[in-house]
């Protein structure tokens, strides 16, 4: 009776020192501005997302996100080093604390909202999955696929996207399953199968790279919805509100016609929108427990969210992707951001 | 042996002879030799093609690689990266020193009579890696700082195997002896060490390692993903090394045990002196080849987000600008294995010749 009373009391004093130290950490702010950079993890390779160029630095999409992030922390864009992880890694080192934020080209969900312990800052991509298929097939819409061999990857959404898809429609078809990108383009390529599908954005990609890319089509119809955006973890609010609010400051600068090229002009607008957004008037910086002037220096040193689109992503890279849904909400689109106020 | 058999002429004659023996010795063998004899010739002459005569080495735009052949231009334009990772331009210099002095200390290895040969190999094993240990991270002596998760390509590929492969050869040496001694704890302790990291693939080490440890530690707490992949190679592989080394152990006859006993040699003294030599000489071919795995099995840090020389490759041959250059990306990096391979082996078969003891019959 003594022992178990012995070792109770240790067990609540062991667990007192964790709760201590943990209440001790410092804030992801802090502790990001101690290191003097900022670790942002991405994909081990992705078109458009984030992908090594030549030169061996980062590109894309989510990586210019990562960015944003650090040139509103630090002011320098270039304070920030990326920690590639595979689609198993990711939320872990995230919960680690391996790294600060997560921008890994990550579908928002229900289920990882609420129980892995993360937060979704906000959507920096509307993805969907759509259908690429032989012209000679004569299909012009998914609803014709009944009985297609589909060639897909393996271990992604994807392949539950599909099934439900046709599941729904009342169809049946047979999944060919591969493990990279690379074999299922091969796979198609080859004729083992007669569609081949994935996420909208990387489809033009691997249209791309079939020997005779006219000889295939995307079909029009998108069967899902996949928010890309970046993640943080929970319990730090502070820094939810930063990588949410760095998001949105890109997306207002295009509303309000700011970009690189123009924004040190810009700064002696007589708007009052575009003086708040670029710390010229008012404290929004502070709020957050950043610089007064970390709307500049996001616009400074990535672009507003138009710029950071075409630059990776746009009708004029490899990619070439239309803006679509991810087009202002006064273009058509659905990218519409709170204002900076 | 009559005279004239010794005088016939040989030379001319031994082509024709080993042909018509070995190629054409029976209806069948013929048979195969002109059918396989057709593939090879068919298919080396567009393999050639492919490779060099029609390839693309040179030129500046993806748009240049039109030809039927490879585009080794992919590959020129990316070595810098498929050889230091993300490691900075200006700073390569420490890698290339490195790389320097690892061949210094082992090229050597393969010219007999080389001078200093043996000092040379003896630094490769401890100086080395003591001065890359230094170099490479940098942040001390003036060095710059560069942080781990931009060491990338060839030169990660290299570091894995090669402290996996030095530090794993003295703790499974330790273990060996461990597994062999009459002490039971030490004895336990060595048998559940190598059955329980031998029993499991590395790829589940590799993934605890990355995955599931950051979580165990506490908050705040954390060691870089190399370093843990690091640990866990080496205790991986220090469990296979042991069992080869007491494959060796036991094979030394028991009078070898007894006689050195005999002498009022001590434990220590008689395993450095008698018994290792013998034993660890016996079983070069097994060690040559558990690092030689170990060597290939590298890759396997793939899954773990790590860049070695294939996660580099296979990060960039989706880049859309390019036309399909997976295979060329993959052709590269199997001739990179090759090189390191092929030479790890010829060395070991080296060093065999070389310390012939007279166990071979």
């Amino acid at each position: 009776m003594k022992n178990t009373k012995s070792i109770a009391v240790g067990a609540v004093m062991l667990c007192s020192v964790f709760t201590a130290s943990v209440a001790s950490a410092a804030t992801t702010l802090e502790s990001v501005k101690e290191k003097g950079h900022l670790q942002c993890g991405v994909t081990t390779g992705l078109p458009g997302f984030s992908q090594p160029d030549d030169k061996g630095n980062w590109t894309g999409i989510d990586v210019d996100t990562c960015r944003a992030v650090a040139a509103a922390v630090f002011g320098d864009p270039k304070a920030v080093q990326f920690t590639p992880l595979t689609a198993k890694e990711r939320f872990t080192a995230l919960q680690s604390g391996e790294i600060d934020m997560l921008s890994r080209n990550t579908t928002w969900t229900l289920t990882r909202d609420a129980s892995l312990g993360l937060n979704f800052a906000g959507v920096n991509y509307y993805d969907g999955q759509g259908f690429l298929v032989k012209k000679d097939l004569g299909v012009d819409e998914a609803s014709q696929l009944s009985g297609a061999t589909i060639c897909i990857q393996a271990g992604t959404t994807t392949e539950l996207n599909l099934a439900d898809y046709f599941r729904a429609k009342g169809m049946d078809f047979k999944p060919l399953v591969f493990d990279t990108s690379e074999q299922t383009v091969q796979g198609f390529a080859s004729g083992r199968c007669d569609v081949l599908t994935s996420d909208r954005s990387q489809l033009a990609a691997l249209r791309s790279k079939l020997a005779e890319p006219d000889s295939a089509k995307i079909l029009p119809e998108t069967i899902s919805k996949e928010p890309l955006g970046p993640v943080v973890r929970q319990g730090d609010d502070q820094w939810f509100n930063i990588v949410k609010w760095v998001l949105s400051v890109q997306i207002n600068a295009e509303e309000l016609g700011v970009s690189s090229s123009n924004v040190d002009d810009m700064l002696k607008s007589d708007n009052p929108n575009i003086q708040r957004l670029l710390g010229t008037d008012g404290d929004m910086g502070a709020k957050l427990g950043l610089p007064d002037d970390f709307g500049y220096a996001i616009v400074k040193g990535v672009g507003n969210y138009g710029e950071m689109y075409n630059r990776n992503v746009g009708p004029d890279t490899p990619l070439g992707l239309d803006r679509g849904l991810n087009a202002l909400w006064t273009e058509g689109g659905i990218m519409y951001a709170p204002p900076v106020r | 042996m009559t005279e004239s058999e010794v005088q016939r002429p040989k030379k001319a004659l031994a082509p024709v002879k080993w042909i018509r023996s070995n190629l054409f010795s029976s209806w069948y063998n013929t048979l195969l030799t002109v059918v396989i004899g057709y593939l090879v010739l068919t298919s080396i002459a567009p393999l050639m093609n492919w490779l060099f005569l029609e390839a693309t080495f040179t030129g500046a735009e993806p748009s240049d690689c039109a030809g039927e052949g490879a585009c080794w231009l992919f590959i020129n334009q990316r070595l810098n990266f498929f050889i230091y990772g993300f490691y900075p331009d200006d700073l390569q210099w420490r890698v290339d020193a490195m790389f320097i002095l690892l061949a210094v200390a082992f090229v050597p290895q393969f010219i007999e009579g080389f001078p200093a040969r043996k000092w040379l190999g003896i630094f490769g094993l401890t100086g080395l890696p003591v001065i890359g240990f230094f170099m490479i991270p940098g942040g001390l002596f003036g060095l710059e700082p560069v942080e781990s998760s931009k060491w990338g390509g060839l030169m990660l590929t290299l570091i894995l195997a090669y402290i996996g492969i030095i530090a794993s050869l003295p703790i499974g040496t330790l273990l060996a002896l461990g597994r062999r001694s009459e002490m039971p704890v030490i004895r336990g302790l060595s048998v559940v060490f190598i059955e329980v990291w031998r029993a499991v693939p590395l790829i589940t080490v590799l993934f605890m390692a990355s995955v599931m440890l950051p979580l165990f530690l506490p908050e705040g707490m954390s060691f870089e993903k190399l370093a843990r992949a690091l640990i866990g190679i080496t205790l991986w592989q220090s469990a296979y090394m042991a069992e080869v080394i007491r494959g060796g152990l036991q094979a030394i006859p028991r009078g070898q045990y007894e006689a050195a006993s005999a002498l009022g040699l001590g434990y220590w003294k008689k395993m450095g002196l008698v018994i290792l030599p013998q034993a660890l000489t016996m079983v070069i071919p097994g060690i040559v080849n558990t690092f030689i795995s170990l060597f290939k099995d590298t890759t396997l840090v793939l899954i773990i987000g790590l860049f070695d020389i294939l996660g580099t490759v296979q990060s960039t041959v989706t880049d859309p600008a390019w036309q399909n250059v997976a295979v060329e990306g993959y052709v590269f990096v199997a001739f990179c294995f090759w090189v390191f391979c092929f030479g790890i082996s010829r060395y070991s078969q080296n060093l065999e010749r070389k310390l012939d003891t007279g166990h071979k019959t």
